[in-house]
């Protein structure tokens, strides 16, 4: 079991390697977003500080949104989804594995990323480093849930749209704990461990309900 | 292993494919499932790979264990589960992994299908008999009892007709069963033939509007 799992989460990050792969255009489509926010508003640096961390947390889930369509809809095209419902490993823990997959490919280069890009809306240090540790801990969550919407869609041709809008909404928690996180650490009543602590139990909730649902989902695409 | 179906009704989309579908496949044996182009063929073999519900009536195995039975057989279909951007080895060893119970090294497969020279390319290259071949190699590379089979020789040349021949006479005297959905003569020698006939249509008219009414 431990095989297979291990088999399916280095062939994933193969192919998030190789050509075609959605891995290194999130990244880039995180910095496009973060890149045009100062054109838009102006060089008014204390404004961008203070909404530096807003913005690093939107790019961030709009970035997850990049490839988000083809995480189970590629397999089921190409008939892969029917190898797995008879390998030896439940389809929860093919869930898991590709959702873990993704998340290497994009959450986490977006959250080792972070400080880097919020240089470019004049983060203070302290704040460059609160920023990437909820995105390094909210991540997960944008990927679990956008895992269920992605089965949901696996079977609908561009399902890309309809995917963000079922998605977007039900990541509006994270982020809001996300943002308020990342305040929170630059000062206010608010001590930067409270939502932070929420932020990670949405993280984990996020991993149990969203295996258990696109696994599911998945199973009845029928 | 002992393949049993009793009775097996489908219907997808509200449309009544096929009903009152009875056979059994016991060691060794081989089936061919044949019948005219929407017929249901591969509808029965998605069903009996467990992708699929039925509309009724059961599938059975006996003598497998603890086993369900979509973990007991291969599929080779239309959509063959190959990555194009993985090499045939690559795949091959992704299907070894995944499915458990190793037989075959895949180097090994690919060569008894006669294809030692494609290992390293990435499947996006090669052509659609070759293709399918490499899919076919995932047969050799993972032992399972059952192998459903759709349309296996589509696009094979002669020559590799004969091959897939051969393995599906070996797999049968190792005592594995064979299901396959096919229009022409596989060289399944001795092997029932299952004729799937179009379901008649709704006699009264409640059937016709229960049947809508689903959708």
């Amino acid at each position: 079991m431990i095989r297979a799992f291990s088999a399916l989460l280095a062939r994933d990050l193969k192919l998030a390697a190789r050509v075609g792969g959605s891995g290194a255009l999130s990244l880039v489509f995180f910095l496009m977003i973060v890149v045009l926010v100062p054109f838009a508003l102006g060089p008014d640096l204390n404004l961008l500080s203070r909404i530096g961390p807003a913005i690093l947390w939107l790019a961030a889930v709009l970035a997850t949104l990049i490839g988000l369509d083809r995480l189970f809809q590629s397999d089921e095209e190409d008939g892969s989804l029917d190898l797995m419902t008879g390998a030896a490993l439940p389809l929860e823990l093919v869930v898991l594995a590709k959702v873990l997959a993704a998340w290497l490919t994009t959450g986490l280069p977006l959250a080792l990323a972070s400080p880097l890009f919020g240089l470019l809306v004049a983060l203070s240090p302290k704040a460059m480093g609160a920023t990437a540790l909820t995105l390094a801990l909210g991540t997960p969550a944008l990927a679990f849930i956008g895992a269920v919407g992605a089965a949901l869609t696996a079977t609908i041709r561009r399902g890309g749209l309809i995917l963000a809008i079922v998605v977007l909404p039900l990541m509006i928690p994270t982020l809001i704990f996300g943002v308020s996180a990342a305040e929170a650490a630059l000062g206010g009543t608010v001590p930067f461990t409270t939502p932070l602590t929420v932020l990670t139990a949405l993280s984990l909730i996020a991993a149990v309900v969203g295996t258990l649902a696109a696994a599911a989902a998945l199973r009845w695409s029928e | 292993m002992r393949l049993i179906v009793e009775n097996l009704a489908c219907r997808r989309s509200g449309r009544r494919i096929f009903s009152g579908l009875s056979f059994t496949v016991g060691r060794g044996e081989g089936l061919m499932v044949t019948g005219r182009n929407g017929a249901g063929k591969s509808t029965l073999l998605t069903m009996l790979a467990g992708r699929l519900k039925p509309d009724g009536g059961s599938i059975r195995a006996e003598g497998i264990g603890e086993a369900s039975l979509p973990e007991c057989l291969h599929v080779i279909g239309h959509r063959d589960g190959l990555k194009s951007a993985l090499t045939a080895e690559e795949n091959l060893g992704f299907a070894r992994d995944l499915l458990g119970n190793p037989a075959a090294h895949p180097k090994t497969a690919l060569e008894a299908l006669g294809l030692p020279h494609v290992a390293r390319l990435p499947v996006g290259y090669l052509s659609a008999g070759q293709r399918r071949r490499v899919a076919l190699a995932r047969l050799l590379v993972c032992r399972r009892p059952l192998w459903l089979l759709d349309e296996p020789t589509a696009a094979l040349d002669l020559a590799s007709q004969g091959v897939l021949a051969g393995l599906m006479k070996h797999h049968r005297s190792e005592g594995g069963l064979v299901i396959a959905a096919t229009h022409q003569a596989l060289g399944l020698e001795d092997a029932r033939e299952l004729r799937i006939e179009p379901s008649p249509p709704p006699s009264r008219p409640d059937e016709a509007l229960q049947a809508e009414e689903w959708l």
